[in-house]
């Protein structure tokens, strides 16, 4: 069903979409990989080629001042209408940092929430009601309650999530598909600063497992893998007494 | 590309260090971190050598796995190139659907391809294929002085012989060319025989020179005239069955056992129960995964050791001295009642690799798992040592952290030529112990 599927990654470079490109490419789909940075994005298209799928390249500042509506005219010229859209690239960027470097806090901001709905618009504007249109957004647990260590970048995954909550609502029974993707700890390079191992982290491939189920079932929510819902689901419920006292 | 302040623990988990890791996410950003390391860096792929090779305590590491991606490859004949980060698990999940399997593998599929090289690992096949390095069509490696050096057997063909099974001394390894085997089904057929004495290990392994791959399993706590009682598994690659990849591993260790869970009581234990599963004798057919990986089935199994780790005993004698020799070492595990369930004994055949540091040669090879009880597993490491010297063996880096740099340098008289090749600007805590 994958087959001669059509696919824009926004992102190209994200350690999950390329997880996620490696399995269509194993389905044969035809992957089209955007993003900034040429030579990591050459590199990521001659790996799914060498897999046997189609790759091509479009080199784009996801996050720069660009017109998006002429940028997607652009690529659907190029490349024809998509199929399947995710929304891969994001920074964790620095807190402390952004507490007192605006510049910092607005990059954080737009490059994970703004610059994303605004693609998500230019998208939408473009497409032909008639046909189906997956729209995954890969977000992140910590949008589901703000904390003290990383509330900028959770405040601009939590507005990605309402956004993409209220895309979906408006486009029910239509054939457009929304989906919100929330993964926990990824081990990947965005998170290399981070100490990693132990049962909460996973692979880029699981997660990108659990996109590929979420698409064909055509869910509007995943946390990946399984139990962030269940951990978060807690974390929200927590008192604010009490979760004030945690240091998380 | 981030560089962090981080503990390394290689598979034994003895020895533990701190460094400075970058995690590059491109090849080129991989060659610089070479070329603007400060101090002195080294590759680090998957960390699942046993002791020291994969260290270097207090300078830099250049984290290799991000660097998993297929360059290029040519499915009609089976030939990929690959970044060095690419683990055998992740090709064996490309190749195998498409009808191709590794020459040669080792007893994990959780390493990376950078790290097989540099290590020259040999497999079941030993006799037949040798070992990797005999696989390996061109090998690229960044080296601090800024160039990207394409090596191969007639091109750059010193530093090509000083990189298979150089320990990942002379560059870092952006990628390998490697040509694989054309397999019709994912299956194997196995057959498994009781072996009853050591002498009955040498004539089955003589008789199965037919079978490309065979190992024996040892019972290291057999004493007297049932030393070397074990299993001896022979196999071939089956021509039905279908093309399937293996999936993930079933279970995980998710905490340290606790130390005295492996005792000789509950090896022996292990022992018997291994030794008379009926199910396993006679003629089947398997998946390569449990015929191949046995291991990778249970996650993080190196923590059944316990917080204080284990060591490895691997060595290679030669083929005249072998049957001495491999009596001699069982006799002191079983002596020492310190042995593991994990003793894996099997010949070395004659193709030559064309690494100058490769570790097997023709003869037996022996490998054994021992807790780590401190002092007295230390000695027991020394005498074993010191036997596979008398033999003319030699001990294998990838698996060692004990040994003198005299036995070193008397099991690998070309580590000079090695040295003469290595990067100014890598080293490794092995190199430190045994060359410098």
């Amino acid at each position: 069903m994958t087959a001669g599927r059509k696919i824009w990654i926004l992102g190209g470079t994200s350690a999950i979409a390329q997880a996620y490109a490696r399995r269509k490419a194993a389905q044969g789909g035809a992957v089209l990989l955007i993003g900034l940075n040429a030579d990591h994005l050459k590199a990521n298209a001659a790996d799914l080629a060498a897999r046997g799928a189609t790759a091509a390249v479009e080199v784009l500042d996801l996050a720069g001042d660009v017109d998006r509506n002429a940028a997607v005219g652009k690529l659907v010229e190029q490349h024809g209408f998509p199929d399947e859209v995710l929304i891969a690239y994001g920074i964790l960027g620095d807190q402390q940092r952004a507490l007192t470097d605006p510049a910092h806090a607005a990059d954080i901001i737009n490059i994970n929430f703004t610059s994303v709905a605004l693609w998500l618009l230019a998208i939408c504007a473009r497409r032909d009601p008639a046909r189906a249109l997956t729209l995954a957004a890969i977000g992140s647990v910590a949008g589901d309650r703000g904390r003290g260590k990383n509330f900028i970048y959770g405040a601009a995954k939590s507005g990605l999530d309402r956004f993409l909550e209220g895309l979906a609502h408006a486009n029910a029974g239509t054939t457009l598909h929304v989906l919100r993707v929330k993964p926990g700890f990824v081990d990947t390079p965005m998170t290399a600063a981070m100490k990693k191992g132990g049962p909460l982290w996973a692979s880029p491939d699981r997660v990108a497992a659990d996109i590929d189920k979420a698409i064909a079932a055509r869910a509007a929510v995943i946390y990946t893998p399984w139990f962030w819902r269940w951990i978060m689901l807690v974390i929200r419920l927590l008192p604010r007494p009490l979760f004030n006292r945690l240091k998380i | 590309m981030t560089t962090l302040d981080n503990e390394i623990e290689p598979w034994g988990r003895v020895l533990k260090t701190r460094h400075s890791v970058a995690t590059p996410a491109i090849l080129s950003a991989a060659g610089a971190a070479l070329t603007q390391s400060s101090r002195t860096t080294l590759a680090l792929g998957c960390a699942r050598s046993y002791g020291d090779v994969c260290l270097n305590g207090g300078n830099e590491l250049v984290r290799m796995t991000a660097l998993d991606r297929l360059i290029a490859a040519d499915w009609d004949v089976g030939v990929v190139r690959a970044e060095a980060g690419m683990t055998l698990d992740a090709l064996l999940r490309v190749a195998v659907p498409k009808g191709w399997f590794l020459p040669v593998s080792p007893g994990t599929k959780f390493v990376t391809l950078g790290g097989a090289v540099a290590n020259d690992v040999h497999g079941k096949n030993h006799e037949h294929a040798g070992t990797i390095g005999c696989h390996i069509r061109r090998i690229g490696l960044a080296r601090s002085s800024g160039e990207v050096l394409e090596l191969s057997a007639t091109e750059n063909a010193e530093l090509f012989a000083a990189t298979v099974g150089g320990l990942g001394l002379t560059g870092v390894m952006l990628w390998v060319e490697l040509a694989l085997k054309k397999i019709e089904s994912s299956f194997i057929e196995v057959e498994t025989l009781a072996i009853a004495d050591l002498d009955h290990f040498f004539r089955l392994a003589e008789e199965s020179a037919g079978w490309e791959h065979s190992v024996a399993w040892v019972d290291c706590l057999a004493t007297g005239k049932s030393l070397g009682r074990g299993l001896f598994m022979r196999g071939r690659h089956s021509a039905r069955g279908g093309l399937q990849v293996h999936g993930n591993p079933r279970i995980t260790v998710p905490v340290d056992a606790p130390s005295w869970l492996l005792n000789s009581a509950t090896v022996s234990l292990f022992n018997l129960a291994y030794r008379h599963r009926p199910w396993t004798m006679g003629y089947h057919t398997v998946h390569y995964d449990p015929f191949f990986y046995p291991l990778d089935a249970v996650g993080g199994w190196n923590r059944l050791y316990g917080a204080r780790g284990f060591f490895q005993h691997q060595c290679a004698v030669p083929k005249a001295a072998a049957p001495g020799a491999v009596e001699r070492l069982l006799r002191l595990t079983a002596e020492h009642r310190q042995g593991s369930f994990l003793v894996v004994l099997k010949l070395f055949g004659a193709r030559k690799s064309p690494g100058l540091m490769s570790f097997p040669m023709e003869g037996a090879t022996l490998a054994l798992d021992l807790p780590n009880r401190g002092e007295a597993t230390r000695k027991l490491l020394a005498d074993m040592t010191a036997a596979v010297m008398d033999a003319g063996g030699r001990i294998y880096p990838a698996k060692d952290a004990t040994m003198s740099a005299a036995a070193f340098r008397a099991g690998y008289p070309e580590w000079r030529r090695l040295e003469a090749l290595r990067d100014p600007k890598i080293m490794s805590d092995f190199w430190r112990r045994v060359a410098a």
